[in-house]
């Protein structure tokens, strides 16, 4: 069973859990360069976890999270335009935004199943997208929104050309993060959402109120998404329509699946191997490394659906197998 | 009043047009997923590649505009068949998140293909001279070449559902449709009906992306575009039925038509919050069968 | 004394077609109760009635005196219902003793909670255990179910209802499609059902149906055809034209 929690479950971290965030603070002192390539994977990472709660334990098939991104990244980026550049004020009001969409969109659309599930997560992010692109006064339209600052964080860490602060400020994001995520994925509700993905029927027999359930993790996983966007937009200091299009849906789950759906660290290992290889192979050959991808999603289904984490695993018991 | 009718009588023909094109596209999308219960996002792709083949076969080699529209129906269609037996015929039983996975996968490998094939601009479109111009009808003037689109979709409209309704291919579609275990019960080939069928969608995807090519634009983006228009036609219109993905591309087709014209600033707006209310109060689509 | 599942002039149609037919049925309090009938009866349109998952053209369900006509599934498994299916409906990639935790913990009121872990709430686990216990699970208890032979699925899936403490039991053909080998383990299961629950089962197997119940219902067609003990069934000719296709005795 890849999949952490239930009833029988150690949910104490285990030591090889603290390596992320070992290597996180490793990759501060020894490659500075790199901070603002970490700073967006770091920020990935939480947007990558925000789905796998969502689809990876939910069972949810969305092909619009991007709405929720978006809607958290032009949310801070509106605050810092028109009120403050206040960070902190910037995420809180990311995470509601996206947050409250989250709610009300989950309402409407937790009901259907299948392709109309599906259609729907897509035309709200379409929606959503059309909406950004035609408000120009406020969004900029097809420009953007920039030319705002963010002011130093609790009035004492300011943001650095280096993007030193922004990576810290990321890695402290995500630690929070993480560290929700992982207690509800632990807890009996993370527990009845794995339920809910794997037997839907069942779950209602038992009394589940599977509906609210659904909702409510929607919800939750929307607003840790829109907080990622609203990091995004602080760390790079603008937001474009890209944060609410199909194709960063698309690129998000080829990321999670890349490290394998429905295992907390999946959220971890995906965006990093898929961002750091795109930035040394996509400079290069950018078409190469867009068909290389496709190619990659298309052989990962067919040969292996666990991910990265998924082949590793699978591994790790052939070698335990061996005879010493 | 008359400019007001005037642009009434303007807004319909060139939404009819748009719905034409779209449900030629777009009903091969709608036949397989009810056929295969198979999500085929990439269905874009094909449309795509109609367009691509068909200019490069005028523009480049010269090739007469009839003749080009046949070679880019029968090479997608080809190809869709060795996609279909190698790939796709895999993953019918797999769940649908790996069905979505595939396709879109497909769909960055094409689009990385097209722009390192042609580049990122719009493919030009030169019509041939015949069908270029005006034609004068009612007192009124309506360009040529979508008078010719209307015509040409509507005849392949109609020889589509002569086919389903009278040949025993249609036949045998409609009963896999239906009941999917059953027919296979009863010695229907299903995996031959399957491929066939896909390559028919297939084809037909690129005869509209060919015929379309001056509507919507053949460049890189088009399978992300207009994926959602796609799905929408067959969302809105119902799995697996011809009728109502026709009623819902007309439908589409006249909407945005209309909103562009007269209120530019929404946009699409109003036809993803349509598909949205639609959706909700009928999830299986206007004409689609109650799950 | 009010019965434990009762149903008053239950109808169901789809169009034209009447699935079931003035269906008056009544469970009492610790029964074992059968109901049979041949295919296509409207037995599973019965259940799946009783259980709210498909709702009724017209008539009232109750349960211990409540009218549950109007409620969902969620609402009915709280007044005490639980059911088990036809096929398997287990949670395969889980372990055993958390398919049985996951209504445990419906039922206690726990699952809802998202802050500490599932394994501080050690009394859903405990009684999860206890119940695999009584089972015979118990050593399969951290094995995933789809790793299980069939009849041992079969088991958990009785499991699973019985970690709702309902007041009601519905057993859909609990002994389908396990081999005849392992079969006799589920009888023994069945025959040590806590006696206060109020059980119906929908069977097909002759021997299970006389051996396990004290009253029998024979549907035909969505309608009740007759009711009584087993060894009135056994000698009313109408049943066994029904099954056996005879005119004359």
């Amino acid at each position: 069973m890849t999949h952490a929690g239930g009833y029988i479950a150690d949910s104490r971290t285990r030591a090889i859990e603290w390596l992320p965030w070992v290597l996180a603070v490793l990759c501060y002192f020894i490659a500075p360069s790199y901070l603002p390539l970490g700073s967006y994977v770091l920020t990935m990472i939480i947007f990558a976890l925000s789905l796998d709660l969502i689809l990876g334990y939910g069972g949810i098939i969305t092909l619009g999270h991007s709405a929720y991104f978006g809607t958290g990244a032009y949310a801070a980026g509106l605050l810092a335009v028109h009120l403050t550049g206040e960070p902190l004020l910037g995420l809180l009001a990311g995470t509601l935004a996206a947050g409250l969409l989250g709610l009300i969109t989950g309402i409407i659309i937790l009901r259907t199943r299948g392709l109309a599930l599906l259609m729907l997560t897509l035309a709200i992010t379409s929606l959503c997208f059309e909406v950004a692109n035609k408000a120009t006064t406020w969004t900029g339209g097809v420009d953007g929104l920039g030319g705002f600052t963010v002011q130093p964080i609790l009035g004492l860490f300011k943001f650095d050309f280096f993007g030193k602060t922004a990576y810290l400020y990321c890695l402290a994001a995500l630690f929070v993060c993480w560290w929700l995520v992982r207690r509800l994925v632990y807890s009996p509700f993370g527990a009845s959402l794995t339920g809910v993905r794997e037997n839907n029927v069942r779950m209602h027999a038992v009394g589940a109120p599977v509906y609210q359930r659904l909702v409510i993790s929607y919800t939750i996983s929307a607003a840790l998404a829109g907080l990622a966007g609203a990091l995004l937009t602080q760390t790079t200091q603008f937001v474009g329509l890209k944060v609410l299009s199909f194709e960063l849906s698309g690129e998000l789950m080829v990321m999670l699946i890349l490290g394998g759906v429905g295992r907390i660290y999946g959220a971890f290992v995906g965006p990093l191997v898929y961002l750091v290889a795109q930035d040394y192979l996509a400079k290069q050959f950018p078409e190469y490394w867009y068909f290389g991808i496709g190619m990659m999603l298309v052989l990962v289904v067919m040969f292996a659906r666990g991910g990265i984490l998924g082949i590793i695993d699978t591994g790790l018991a052939r070698l335990r197998r061996k005879p010493a | 009043m008359q400019d007001f009718l005037s642009s009434l009588v303007s807004v319909a023909f060139h939404g009819l047009a748009y719905g034409m094109i779209l449900y030629v596209i777009s009903v091969g999308l709608s036949v397989t997923m009810g056929l295969m219960g198979f999500v085929n996002l990439a269905h874009g792709v094909f449309a795509m590649a109609g367009g691509y083949i068909m200019l490069s076969a005028m523009n480049g080699l010269g090739v007469p505009f009839p003749l080009a529209l046949v070679a880019a129906f029968i090479a997608v269609a080809l190809a869709s068949m060795v996609l279909e037996r190698l790939l796709y015929a895999r993953l019918y039983t797999a769940g649908e998140l790996e069905q979505v996975l595939f396709t879109i996968g497909l769909i960055f490998m094409s689009v990385a293909v097209a722009r390192l094939v042609y580049g990122t601009l719009p493919q030009p479109v030169h019509l041939p001279d015949y069908l270029k111009g005006q034609l004068r009808f009612l007192g009124r003037e309506f360009p040529t070449y979508r008078v010719f689109l209307i015509v040409f979709s509507i005849s392949i409209v109609g020889l589509l559902w002569f086919g389903v309704e009278r040949t025993r291919w249609g036949a045998m579609v409609r009963a896999a449709v239906d009941y999917r275990a059953m027919a296979q019960s009863v010695g229907i080939n299903t995996s031959r009906l399957f491929t066939l069928t896909f390559a028919l969608g297939s084809g037909l995807a690129a005869l509209g992306g060919a015929l379309g090519a001056e509507i919507i634009a053949i460049q890189p983006t088009y399978p992300f575009e207009h994926l959602v228009f796609f799905l929408i036609v067959v969302a809105v219109g119902g799995l697996g039925s011809l009728r109502g993905p026709f009623v819902a591309a007309l439908l589409i087709g006249v909407a945005d038509t209309a909103c562009k014209y007269w209120v530019p600033e929404f946009g699409a707006f109003f036809i993803f919050f349509a598909t949205i209310a639609v959706l909700l109060w009928r999830p299986e689509g206007l004409f689609g069968r109650a799950a | 004394m009010s019965a434990a599942m009762e149903t008053r002039n239950l109808c169901k149609s789809f169009g034209a077609l009447t699935v079931a037919d003035q269906i008056n049925f009544r469970l009492d309090p610790g029964a074992r109760h059968a109901l049979i009938g041949p295919n296509g009866a409207g037995k599973t349109t019965f259940v799946n009635m009783l259980t709210g998952r498909l709702a009724p053209t017209s008539g009232q369900i109750l349960i211990g005196g409540e009218d549950i006509t109007a409620l969902g599934q969620a609402a009915r498994v709280k007044r005490g219902l639980g059911r088990t299916f036809q096929i398997n409906t287990l949670f395969p990639n889980v372990s055993v003793v958390d398919n049985v935790a996951f209504a445990v913990a419906e039922r206690e009121g726990v699952a809802w909670r998202m802050f500490r872990p599932a394994s501080v709430y050690r009394h859903v686990l405990d009684e999860s255990m206890a119940l695999l216990d009584t089972l015979g699970l118990a050593d399969d208890a951290r094995l995933a179910v789809a790793g299980l032979p069939y009849g041992k699925q079969r088991l958990v899936e009785i499991a699973i209802a019985l970690g709702l403490r309902p007041s009601v039991l519905l057993l859909d053909e609990p002994a389908a499609g396990v081999p005849t080998l392992e079969s006799h383990r589920i009888l023994e299961v069945l025959d040590a059902l806590p006696k206060d629950i109020a059980i119906l089962i929908i069977e097909h197997d002759m021997d299970v149906v006389f051996r396990f119940a004290q009253r029998i219902t024979v549907l035909t067609q969505g309608a009740v055809l007759v009711e009584g003990t087993p060894a009135e069934i056994a000698a009313d000719h109408h049943v066994r034209e029904v099954y056996l296709g005879e005119r004359h005795v």
